[in-house]
C-alpha cells in the first residue's frame, strides 16, 4: 500500500457514493433490537421500489441515542428515526420517495447531539465498521501513511504528549508520557496492548467504539506502535463482546489485507502486527497486570507494581497498554494537531470524553462531551433528566471503582480532578443515573456484591474483606445492621482501599465510602434502633 | 459488704473449660472468700440470678436454648466473660454448620441411634442454623481463648477481674492452647 | 553498591537489589508475613508485611519493594498493627480454621502471627463455608478449611520440584487450591508425591497422614538447601 493507493480508494468511493444514504444501526444496542431485519426490509422496500440508484442503504455503527432505538438515519436531509421496527421501516423509504414515513421521527437538534463534541465517535453511525475501504474514504490510515513517512518516533510522543491526552481507561495517566517511557525502556522487544476489557456495569464505550469504528482504534495502535518501537500488539476484548470480536477480526483481516498492517508498512521499515484475545469473562483482567497475565496464557491475576508494565510487561518486555478510546483519540491529535486537541477540554483535562449514559435518564445511550461540561449539563441538557416526573438524586460515575456524585454537586464540570475530588473517578465512562426512588445503600451493596464475585482471591484484604462488607451491606439493607455493623464497615473500607494489592481491590469500597459522604442518613435510617444488649463491666475495654 | 457474685454457664461445649476450671484446686478455697458462686453447673441454682458481676460462658451459642439463655445472662450481668474457643470462635461446634440442621440431626438421632430412631421435638432444644460465638449474639467483655484455657489462665482472669483490672492474655493463651 | 535507608528509625544497610523485607531481617527487624517464604518467589499477596514509606502515600509490602538509598521505612506503627490483625481475623473468619483439633495446631504460622498480633477474639461473621477434604492421596491430605491460599504450594510445586501440580481454581472467596485441572490429589499424573508442598505450607491446610492433632510440625530445611545448591555454579 502506498499513498496513490489509499487516495484511489477514497476516490473510487467518493465516486460509488449515492444521491441518499440510509444509514441503519447495526451496534449491538439496537442488532438486539431487530436492527438486521431493519436494515433488510429497508433494503427490500429499496429494490421494490427500483431505488438502487438513488439510495444506499448502509450497516452503520452506534448514533449514540441507544435508548431510542433502533435508529436510522437518513442523509444529506438530516433525518433520524427512532423506535423503528422491521414493520414500520419500509415506510421510510416510502417517506424518500414522496409518501409519509410512518416511523418515528427524532429530534437531531435535541442538545443530546448539539451538545456532543465528536472526535472519538466522529466515524461512528456514519461508516460502515465492516467496511475498510469506508474507513480510508474518511481519512482512515493517512495519518498512519504521514506518520511512518513523514515523522520520527519521537515527534509521536511529543505530539501526544503536547496534546494532554490522559489515560481513558480510568486512571488519567498522561498518555505521552507512558509512551515516553516505553519508547525509552530498554528491551530487544516491545508490545502494544489495548485494553478493550471493559468490564464496569453499566459501561459501553469502548464496545462501541469497537463495534462503530475498529480501524480508528487499529490505525492508534499502529502509531503508538511506530512511536514506541513495537512491533506487535494484542487487542484485549472481552469475549461478553461477539459483535466487537468479529468486527475486529473482520477489520484486522482487512488491513492485513490491504498492507496497512503487517511488514512494511506503507513501504517502510516499519512492521505492525495485532493480534487479538478474547478475555474469559473476569473483571479483573482489565487491570493491566492481570491483562497480561491473561494473554501470556496464565491465570489472570494482577501482580504487585513496580515493575510498572512499561519497564517489564509482556513475558518481562516494556510494554504500553492504553485504552480503546485512548488509541481512538491518536489519529485525529497527530491529523489536527496537539494544540488543537489541546485547546478542548480543561486546564489538566484535555479533549473529550466519551460516557455511556444511563439508569434513571430520559436519553440514555452513548455521548462524547468536551472534557468540563458540568454533571448537570449531561444529566439534564442531555439526558433530559429522570423519566415519569422524577427527581434526579445522584449519578454513580466510574463503576464500581467510582463513587456517586449527589445533585448537589452537578455544577461540578467533569474531569479527572474534580470527580477525585467528589470522591468519585471519571473511570472509563460509565455514569448511571439515580432517582429519588433509588435506595443509595442497595446501590452500595450492588457494587459490593459485584467487586465481592469479581476479586481474584489473590490478596487476602480484598478477597476476604469484600466478603465481609457485603454481607454487612445486606444486614443494614435488610435493617438488621447495629451502629456496631456500620463502624466495622468503615473499618473495612479504610482496610480494603489502603491494603488491597491492585486498582480492584483498592477501589472496592469507593461506593460504599461515597453513599456514606453524601447519603449517610440512608444508612442510619435502616439501622436497627433495638440497641444490643450490652452490660456495663466495671473494667476498662480489652484490647483488641 | 457483700462478695462479688460469679456465675458459670455451659452452653454448646464438651464441659472441658468447666473441667479446667476445677483444675484449679485448693485455689477455689482462696477464690470463695472472694466471691459467691450463685450458679451454674457445680451450682444447684436454677434460674440465673439478677446483678451477678462476673459470668464465666462456656460454650457456643448454637441452639434456641442457648439463645435465650444468653441474652437473659447479659441483662443480668456486669462482666461477661467467653471462656474457651467454643464461646469465643465457635470451635468444634461449628463443624456440624456446614450441614444443614435436618441433616444434623438424622445424623445423631436417626442414622447412628440403635433404638428410637426419630427426632426429639421435645425437651431437646432446636438447633438454630449454625452454631456461633457468643460475641455474635451479645456483648462480650472478656474473652479467653483455649481450648480449654489453662486453670492458671482462667485464675489470673478471675483474680485480674476482681482487682478491676483487665487480663492481658497475649502470653498466656491462644485459640487452640 | 550498598544502600542506607533507616526502618524504624535505625539506620541500616543493604545489598543494592535487596528487598526492604530481605534488608529488614538482616537487620534483625521482624515483619510479619504469610505468603513469603524464603526461596519462592515473592506474589505480594497475603499484604501483612505492608510498610509506610516517608514520601509514599500507598503503603508498599516489603517483600517485593526493593531498598532506595535514603528511604524511611516504618514498620510497626498503630496503623500497619491495626491492618494486621484484621488481615488475620478477615483469615480466621473466611474458613473453618477450628485450632483445637487441628494438626498444625501449634506449629501453625496462622495461628502464631494470631497471637502475636493479641487476637482475642474474631470480630467479623465467621462466613462458614463449604470446604472439602480431599485425603485420596496415599500419603498426605489436603483440607481446604485450613487453607489460606497463600500458595505456597503452587509455587513450590512449580518453581522447586517442576512439577506443577497445584494451580488455583476459581475466583474470590470461592478460589481453591487443585491437582491438575481439579482432579482428586490420589489421581494426580503429575504429583510426585515429593511432600514439598506439605512442608512449606503455614496451616493444616496440608498435611501427612497419621499425623493427629498438633503433629504435624513442618520441615522445611530442604528449601534453602536446594536454593544454596542450584546456585552453586556448576
Amino acid at each position: 500500500m502506498v499513498l496513490e493507493q489509499l487516495i484511489a480508494i477514497t476516490e473510487k468511493e467518493k465516486k460509488a457514493r449515492k444521491e441518499i444514504c440510509i444509514r441503519c444501526c447495526m451496534a449491538a444496542g439496537c442488532m438486539s433490537s431487530r436492527g438486521a431485519e431493519i436494515k433488510e426490509s429497508i433494503e427490500k422496500a429499496v429494490s421494490e421500489k427500483g431505488l438502487q440508484n438513488r439510495i444506499e442503504v448502509r450497516r452503520v455503527g452506534c448514533m449514540g441515542s441507544c435508548g431510542q432505538g433502533p435508529m436510522v438515519g437518513i442523509e444529506p436531509a438530516g433525518l433520524l428515526y427512532q423506535h423503528v421496527t422491521p414493520e414500520n421501516a419500509a415506510s421510510i423509504v416510502e417517506g424518500l420517495s414522496g409518501g409519509s414515513a410512518e416511523a418515528e421521527l427524532g429530534d437531531p437538534k435535541h442538545p443530546f447531539f448539539s451538545r456532543q463534541k465528536l472526535i472519538v465517535c466522529a466515524n461512528s453511525g456514519r461508516i460502515d465498521p465492516e467496511r475498510i475501504e469506508d474507513s480510508i474514504e474518511a481519512g482512515g490510515y493517512l495519518t498512519l501513511q504521514h506518520v511512518v513517512s513523514e515523522l520520527q518516533p519521537s515527534q509521536v510522543i511529543d505530539a501526544v504528549l503536547k496534546s494532554g491526552l490522559r489515560g481513558r481507561g480510568g486512571a488519567g495517566y498522561p498518555t505521552g508520557l507512558k509512551w515516553g517511557t516505553v519508547a525509552k525502556s530498554p528491551g530487544t522487544r516491545k508490545f502494544v496492548v489495548c485494553n478493550g476489557d471493559e468490564g464496569d456495569p453499566g459501561a459501553f464505550m469502548d464496545r462501541s467504539v469497537l463495534e462503530s469504528d475498529p480501524h480508528r482504534v487499529l490505525e492508534g495502535m499502529a502509531i503508538a506502535g511506530y512511536a514506541v518501537g513495537a512491533d506487535q500488539a494484542f487487542i484485549y476484548v472481552r469475549a461478553e463482546y461477539p459483535l466487537a470480536v468479529s468486527r475486529l477480526q473482520t477489520a484486522i483481516r482487512q488491513a492485513k489485507h490491504h498492507g496497512l498492517l503487517g511488514n512494511g508498512i506503507f513501504e517502510s521499515t516499519f512492521n505492525f502486527n495485532v493480534e487479538l484475545r478474547i478475555g474469559a469473562g473476569a473483571f479483573v483482567c482489565g487491570e493491566e497486570t492481570a491483562l497480561m497475565a491473561s494473554i501470556e496464557g496464565r491465570r489472570g491475576q494482577p501482580h504487585p507494581r513496580p515493575p510498572f508494565p512499561a519497564e517489564s510487561g509482556l513475558w518481562g518486555f516494556p510494554t504500553l497498554i492504553n485504552n480503546v478510546e485512548t488509541y481512538a483519540n491518536i489519529v485525529p491529535i497527530v491529523k489536527k494537531g496537539p494544540d488543537w486537541f489541546a485547546s478542548l477540554g480543561t486546564e489538566k483535562s484535555k479533549g473529550t470524553k466519551v460516557f455511556s449514559l444511563t439508569g434513571k435518564v430520559r436519553n440514555n445511550g452513548l455521548i462524547e462531551v468536551p472534557i468540563g461540561i458540568t454533571i448537570r449539563e449531561i444529566v439534564e441538557d442531555l439526558g433530559g433528566g429522570a423519566p415519569d416526573g422524577a427527581k434526579v438524586k445522584a449519578v454513580q460515575t466510574g463503576g464500581p471503582s467510582g463513587g456517586c456524585i449527589p445533585v448537589e454537586h452537578f455544577d461540578t464540570p467533569v474531569d479527572y480532578e474534580s470527580l477525585v475530588g467528589l470522591g468519585s473517578i471519571m473511570g472509563s465512562g460509565g455514569m448511571v443515573v439515580m432517582d429519588e426512588h433509588t435506595n443509595m445503600v442497595d446501590v452500595a451493596r450492588f457494587y459490593m456484591q459485584f467487586c465481592m464475585e469479581e476479586s481474584c482471591g489473590k490478596c487476602i484484604p480484598c478477597r476476604a474483606g469484600t466478603v465481609q462488607m457485603y454481607e454487612l451491606l445486606t444486614k443494614i439493607v435488610e435493617r438488621r445492621g447495629t451502629r456496631n455493623d456500620l463502624e466495622q464497615l468503615e473499618e473495612l473500607c479504610d482496610l480494603v482501599k489502603h491494603t488491597s494489592l491492585c486498582g480492584l481491590g483498592q477501589t472496592a469500597p469507593n461506593p460504599v465510602l461515597s453513599t456514606l459522604r453524601y447519603f449517610r442518613n440512608e444508612y442510619l435510617e435502616l439501622l436497627n434502633k433495638e440497641v444490643q444488649e450490652s452490660g456495663s463491666s466495671g473494667v476498662q475495654e480489652q484490647k483488641t | 459488704m457483700s462478695k462479688p457474685k460469679l456465675a458459670t454457664v455451659w452452653l454448646d461445649g464438651c464441659s472441658g473449660c468447666h473441667m479446667s476450671a476445677l483444675d484449679m484446686d485448693e485455689r477455689w478455697i482462696e477464690l470463695a472468700s472472694l466471691v459467691d458462686l450463685v450458679y451454674g453447673p457445680l451450682v444447684d441454682t436454677k434460674e440465673f440470678p439478677e446483678n451477678v458481676d462476673i459470668v464465666l460462658v462456656e460454650g457456643a451459642v448454637s441452639s434456641e436454648e442457648d439463645l435465650e439463655k444468653i441474652q437473659k445472662i447479659r441483662k443480668q450481668t456486669k462482666t461477661l466473660v467467653s471462656l474457651g474457643d467454643c464461646a469465643v470462635t465457635s470451635n468444634v461446634p461449628s463443624m456440624r454448620n456446614r450441614f444443614p440442621v435436618p441433616v444434623v440431626e438424622n445424623r445423631s438421632y436417626r442414622e447412628t441411634a440403635q433404638l428410637n430412631q426419630q427426632v426429639p421435638r421435645e425437651v431437646v432444644p432446636r438447633l438454630l442454623p449454625k452454631a456461633r460465638p457468643v460475641h455474635e449474639f451479645v456483648k462480650v467483655d472478656v474473652f479467653v481463648p483455649g481450648c480449654p484455657p489453662s486453670a492458671d489462665t482462667i485464675y489470673y482472669v478471675l483474680t485480674e477481674l476482681l482487682a478491676g483490672r483487665m487480663p492481658d492474655l497475649t502470653n498466656l493463651t491462644r485459640f487452640g492452647a | 553498591m550498598a544502600k542506607t535507608l533507616t526502618i524504624n528509625g535505625q539506620h541500616v544497610s543493604a545489598e543494592d537489589d535487596q528487598t526492604l523485607l530481605e534488608a529488614a531481617l538482616d537487620a534483625g527487624i521482624k515483619i510479619p508475613t504469610l505468603c513469603r517464604l524464603e526461596g519462592l518467589s515473592e506474589v505480594g499477596a497475603c499484604r501483612l508485611c505492608l510498610v509506610e514509606i516517608a514520601g509514599s502515600a500507598k503503603l508498599q509490602p516489603a517483600c517485593v519493594t526493593k531498598v532506595v538509598e535514603g528511604m524511611e521505612v516504618q514498620t510497626d506503627t498503630e496503623r500497619l498493627r491495626k491492618y494486621r490483625l484484621m488481615i488475620l481475623e478477615l483469615l480466621f473468619a473466611e474458613r473453618n480454621h477450628i485450632c483445637a483439633v487441628c494438626v498444625a495446631n501449634g506449629h501453625c504460622e496462622l495461628q502464631t502471627l494470631a497471637q502475636q498480633h493479641g487476637m482475642s477474639h474474631v470480630r467479623f461473621s465467621y462466613l462458614y463455608p463449604q470446604a472439602d477434604v480431599d485425603a485420596s492421596h496415599d500419603r498426605f491430605v489436603i483440607d481446604h478449611n485450613r487453607c489460606i491460599l497463600c500458595t505456597r504450594c503452587v509455587r513450590v510445586c512449580d518453581e522447586i520440584e517442576g512439577a506443577h501440580t497445584w494451580d488455583v481454581m476459581g475466583r474470590g472467596t470461592n478460589s481453591r487450591v487443585i491437582t491438575d485441572l481439579n482432579e482428586p490429589w490420589g489421581d494426580s499424573q503429575t504429583c510426585t508425591s515429593c511432600g514439598k508442598c506439605v512442608q512449606v505450607c503455614p496451616t493444616g491446610a496440608l498435611f501427612e497422614k497419621g499425623k493427629s492433632v498438633a503433629e504435624m510440625a513442618k520441615r522445611r530445611e530442604f528449601l534453602p538447601y536446594l536454593t544454596l545448591m542450584r546456585q552453586q555454579p556448576r
